[in-house]
This record gives structure tokens, sequence and C-alpha cells, in this order.
């Protein structure tokens, strides 16, 4: 079988352990023959000849992390359904939309048998009933690739009543979306899933487990997520924690973009992989173009506050992370070289956050749009001193208090931890505010260079017609 | 018209059987709307909201939250330029620039013969082959202005046609539930067992 990289030039280089990524490198990865050829069904079988709770016990003590942004750990997150409330659901999180992001897209397109597989052995070792398949509305290929796979796993027997020919009978739904960022939230999944308009839930309930779908305890995980589950059935969880580290194990997906010379999604070992070795390894993506000088990297998706390179050689482990200032979000760097216009970089992300706001929280739907509008101003050379200021009083009502960012020796700053407090009900609100917050924090002579600063004229001389005719505040 | 046909009622009836609420078919048969008419009409809404049995307003709160929901005719070719981060750290802005000057629309605009609407769009998950775009929601990466030429011109001559249907067609590949293989949905009040495989033994 031919090996085409289109996509994911990453997956090319380097010898390193592949939990989730193992057949991308195969043309027919997402049929059922080449899945079967490699491993395939081997975990759900390993799993069903066990009782659920022991499957659900695996899981925990292999600490497999939510892969979705928060890090959660799954098998805690499966044990946090009241007892003896039925039914259960599992609802699959594949509306993947984090500016930066797109691990699941390609576990998708790439290995939908594994995900399915995934999704089979997490409800039966948690009790969930119906399992729907979340799908972003814009990914039409996963789409169908997820469509012939579930066709291909019914028809087999893999999926639907008795599975396998045991007592295990759950169906897979394949649901998709119709085009909203805020969806991604795990209760505007839910009340998308619902056919409402996706807005987040008033909290508490904090967690679905307890009160989700239809108002039943419902489980909401990441595409990788289940797609690491697999792997932890066929090998086992000593294998499983044998790579990455004691709070980080395994390997997570991370897709490595802007300017760097081989952008790619990368399967790395969690906890120990450093920024400098995924940006500047000959084996990730081999320094920035052209040679030139790194500015500033974003870590975490796009709602994750920048780093510089001060940061690079922290690793892939969120206690660490955390308390320099950031966070590891869903797994995509963006990398700023020394060209890059640093308000403009920061506007690109406001206004994808200020577009996405639903509505619901004042803060974020009037603060989202002001932190755009004024940027605008000032990287269009319209805006004022006074602009600066404005743009970090309308964070602060997103998010009172200390905003977090990384240290800064040149500046003297010293890192403020993750995470910030918040006056709305999601991330969305606060996101907005990330990178206006990080970039007028670390690059603040950028922006004081593109800001006019106007002179007041005084009314009384309004009135005595001097100025007539003559501008209102006259560049400097 | 543009109530769903024969044979879209029948898949609808089909979709809203998978569900334990009726409502939560909403989406799936808004699409199977926009597929069938190109775009969302008020018949529309009002048909989907019998079906479902919710109010037509019910039905437009729904669909106006979405992106991807039409409700006046766009052109055949959707074309989305990505314009998040990733993409405007490599030109994104440029391509959209060429590319309101090629077809001779400002973005959000439609061109006259009605084959190309151009927009602008958020993030597409595939930052790495920056920029990109989305023919009705398929890509071309790493895309150059000469590669948008091309492509417009090849849409127009109708060259593309296998790899890009029709604006309103997502997926050209339904999910089938044999009725010999489903378990089937249940109203969450009427289930009030734990499933058969929690009973401490292996399923196997």
């Amino acid at each position: 079988m031919s090996k085409t990289f289109v996509h994911a030039p990453g997956f090319v280089a380097g010898d390193r352990p592949k939990i989730v990524s193992s057949r991308f490198e195969y043309a027919d990865s997402h049929t059922l023959e080449r899945f079967l050829a490699t491993d395939g069904y081997k975990g759900l079988r390993a799993a069903l000849t066990r009782p659920a709770n022991e499957i659900h016990d695996d899981v925990k003590s292999a600490t497999v992390l939510g892969r979705g942004g928060a890090g959660f750990p799954a098998g805690t997150k499966w044990g946090l359904t009241p007892q003896q409330v039925w039914p259960r659901y599992l609802v699959v999180n594949g509306d993947e939309s984090e500016p930066g992001t797109y691990k699941d897209r390609l576990l998708m397109e790439r290995d939908p048998h594994q995900l399915i597989e995934g999704c089979l052995i997490a409800c039966y070792a948690a009790g969930l009933s119906q399992c729907f398949l979340y799908i972003r509305g814009e990914m039409a290929i996963a789409q169908e690739r997820v469509a012939l796979a579930l066709n291909e796993a019914y028809e087999a027997g893999y999926v639907g009543k008795n599975i396998l020919g045991s007592k295990f009978s759950v169906d897979i739904i394949l649901h998709w979306g119709a085009g909203a960022y805020v969806v991604g939230e795990e209760t505007a999944l839910i009340e998308s899933l619902e056919g409402n308009r996706g807005m987040p839930r008033l909290k508490p309930p904090f967690f679905p487990a307890a009160n989700g779908l239809y108002g039943q305890p419902t489980i909401v995980n990441n595409v990788e997520t289940l797609a690491n589950l697999p792997w932890l059935l066929t090998h086992g969880v000593a294998a499983y924690s044998a790579i990455g580290t004691k709070t980080s194990p395994g390997t997570r997906m991370v897709a490595v973009s802007g300017h760097v010379k081989r952008p790619g999604v990368y399967e790395i070992i969690n906890g120990t992989t450093t920024f400098r070795e995924l940006i500047y390894g000959e084996e990730f993506c081999g320094g920035i173009r052209g040679g030139n000088a790194l500015k500033a990297f974003v870590p975490g998706g796009g709602s994750a506050p920048w780093f510089t390179p001060d940061q690079l050689d922290l690793p892939f482990e969120a206690s660490q992370i955390g308390p320099a200032g950031s966070m590891l979000g869903s797994g995509a760097v963006m990398v700023m070289d020394e060209t890059t216009d640093i308000p403009a970089a920061a506007l690109s992300l406001t206004h994808f956050y200020a577009h996405e706001s639903c509505g619901k929280c004042t803060p974020c739907r009037e603060g989202g749009t002001w932190l755009e509008r004024i940027l605008r101003r000032v990287v269009d050379g319209e805006g004022t001193d006074a602009d600066l200021q404005q743009l970090l009083e309308v964070g602060a009502m997103i998010c009172p208090g200390s905003f977090p960012h990384a240290s800064n020796e040149k500046l003297g700053l010293t890192a403020v931890p993750f995470p910030y407090k918040m006056t709305t009900i999601c991330f969305v609100g606060p996101s907005a505010f990330a990178p206006v917050h990080s970039a007028l924090t670390l690059f603040r002579s950028e922006f004081e260079a593109r800001v006019k600063k106007r002179v007041t004229i005084p009314v009384t001389a309004v009135a005595a017609g001097a100025s007539v005719g003559s501008p209102v505040g006259a560049s400097r | 018209m543009s109530r769903l046909n024969d044979a879209n009622i029948k898949l609808a009836h089909e979709l809203i059987a998978r569900y334990p609420r009726p409502k939560s078919a909403l989406i799936p048969l808004l699409h199977l709307s926009q597929e069938q008419n190109g775009y969302i009409t008020k018949d529309a809404m009002q048909h989907l909201g019998e079906l479902v049995g919710v109010t037509s307003a019910e039905v437009y709160g729904t669909a106006t939250f979405y992106e991807m929901f039409k409700f006046e005719p766009v052109g055949k070719y959707l074309i989305n330029i990505c314009g998040t981060l990733s993409c405007a750290l490599l030109g994104a802005t440029e391509l959209m620039h060429h590319a309101e000057k090629k077809l001779g629309v400002k973005a959000g605009g439609t061109t006259p013969d009605g084959v190309f609407t151009l927009a602008h769009a958020e993030c597409q998950a595939a930052c790495t082959e920056a920029p990109t775009l989305q023919v009705n929601y398929r890509y071309r990466l790493r895309v150059t202005p000469n590669d948008f030429d091309n492509l417009v011109d090849n849409l127009r001559d109708g060259k593309l046609k296998a790899e890009f249907p029709e604006h309103g067609v997502l997926s050209k590949v339904r999910q089938i539930i044999p009725a010999s293989r489903a378990v089937g949905t249940f109203a969450p009040e009427d289930v009030t067992q734990a499933p058969a495989w929690l009973d401490g033994k292996a399923a196997l």
C-alpha cells in the first residue's frame, strides 16, 4: 500500500510511539479492511471479555486526560454520573473549531473506525446506552468517512444490537452541526443536539455527567480522548503509563502552524516534549522559515495567552504551563516570527471570538465587540493612547483581576498563573481578551507606535471660531 | 413550495426515529431541506416544525443561530476563505483581495450569474496548510492566487462537479442503520433499568 501524507506532513518524520495516529500512513486507513488488518476492534473484544467496571477502572488508573481543552481525566468524568439513574448517554464532541487546532478532523477522516471502537469501549465501561457522534458541520469529508465507517461497522456486527454476539448493545447516531464555534462547549453541544440554539447552559450543574442531554446523565468526550481507548485496551494500562509522565501519560496530537518550516500535526510524547523541540527539532517543524527569529507563539489554541522565546523550554505538561501563565488547551501551537504585525495578529483572533459569541452573556456579547472595534481602530492607525487603556478596562469587565500572562526577562515581567476569573458562563468571552492582553503586555511598544497622540482643543477656542475648519485632534 | 418532497419526508422520518426526542433531528432536517432547495425558506421551516412537533418560530430560532443555514439563495458554489490567525499569517488577506478582484464581487456577494458566492470564514481546521478555503465545505489547501484562478475557471467550466457537489449537499454518504441491527431509541422516561451488560459479568 502506498503511503500518502496529504494533510499532515508532520507524520513523515520521527520514530515515536504512535497511539492514535498509527494507521495514518496508509492511504486506505479509513476502511474496515485496513482497520481489521492492523489490530482493529481488538481493544473492544478485550474489553467485552471483562466486566464493565474493570474497564472503567483501567481508564481511571491509566489517567487518560481529556484532549478537548480542559484536560479533565476521562475515567473520573465517567464516575460523576449519579447512581441508578438511567438512561445515560455518550455525546462525542467532534465540533473542533478552536483556532489552530485540527487533530480531531484528522482522526475522523483518517481513522474513523478507531473512534467508533473508542465510543463502544466508553459506552460499555460507563453503562451508556446510546451514543451521539456530533461532527462539525463544515467538515464534509469527515462526515462522509465516519458515515461510511459506521455503515461498515453496523453491517459487520461491531455496532448495534448484540455486539460481537454479546449482551452489549448500543447504537451510534451520526449527527452534524451547522457552523457555530461555541457549540464546542459541552453544554452548548447538548443544547444543539436537542435541536436548540447552541448556547451554553447556566452552571451549576457543572457537569453534564449529572444533568445533560434531556436532563439525563451524559458523558461528553472529545474525539481524541476516545481514540486513545482502543490502544489502551489492546496494550494494557502499564504500556500506556510507560509513555509520557505520571501526570500526563500517553501522547497527544499537536498541530503546529504559522511561520515554521514544516508545519504539521505531530503525535508527541505527553509531558516531556518541549516547545523548543517541537518548533526547532529536525523531526518536527525544523525551525522558523527563512531562519527568522521567533517573536511569539500561542501554546494551546487561540484562547491561550501567548508565550515568547523565554518559555521555549517548557514541556507539554499542564502542571507547568498553568503556573507559567497559559494553558495547553486543545493541542495547537501557532508560531509568529519577527516579521509579524502583532496588533494585527491579535485582531485576527479577537475578531474570531467576537464573531463567535453566542450573545447569552453581556460581557462577552458587548465586550467582545468593543474589543474588536477598538483594536481595529488602533490597527488602522486611527486609535489614541486612551484606546489602549480602554482595551484593558473592557477586558477587566470580562475577566476581573489579574489576567494570566507569561514572564519576560527583558520587560521585567513575572508570570501570572492560569486560570482567570470570569463574568461569563463559558470561555468565549475571556478568549476574546486573551490575545489582546498578551499582545499589549508583551509588545506594548508596537501599539504605542500605532496610536496617534491627539491634542484636545479647548472648548473656548472652538467657541471663538479659532479652529473652525481645522481638524480636531491633529496627529503628532 | 419548498416543503420536503416525498423521498425526503421518508428520510426525515428515519432521522427523527433515531433520537429519543424528535426535536433533536432539527439540524439534520434543516440540512436536508437546504440540500433540496439550496437555502431555507419559510415554508420549509413550517414543514420541519410540523415534522418534529414544534412551532415554525422555534425552527426559525434554531436555524438562525447557525452560520451554515442560508435564508436567501446563494451561488452554486460557496467559496469560504479562512481569515483566522494561521491563515492570516500566511497571506489570507491578500488571497481575499485577489478573490474579490477575480470574481468581481466583495466578500459576502454573489456573482450576477449566480455561480459563486464569496465569503469570509473563521478557522477551518486545516491551519498547517494555510491559507485555506472551502468550496461548499470541501477543502483547497495552500491556495495561491494562481490556484484560485484555476479553481474558479474549472468550477465555471463544470470540470470539478464530482469533487464539489452544489451548495446544500453536505455529506454524499448517509448513515444507514439496518433494521435487523438497530437497538432503537426510547424516550428517557421509558428507561428505568440499568443496561443489561452492567451485571458485573463479562459480556463475552
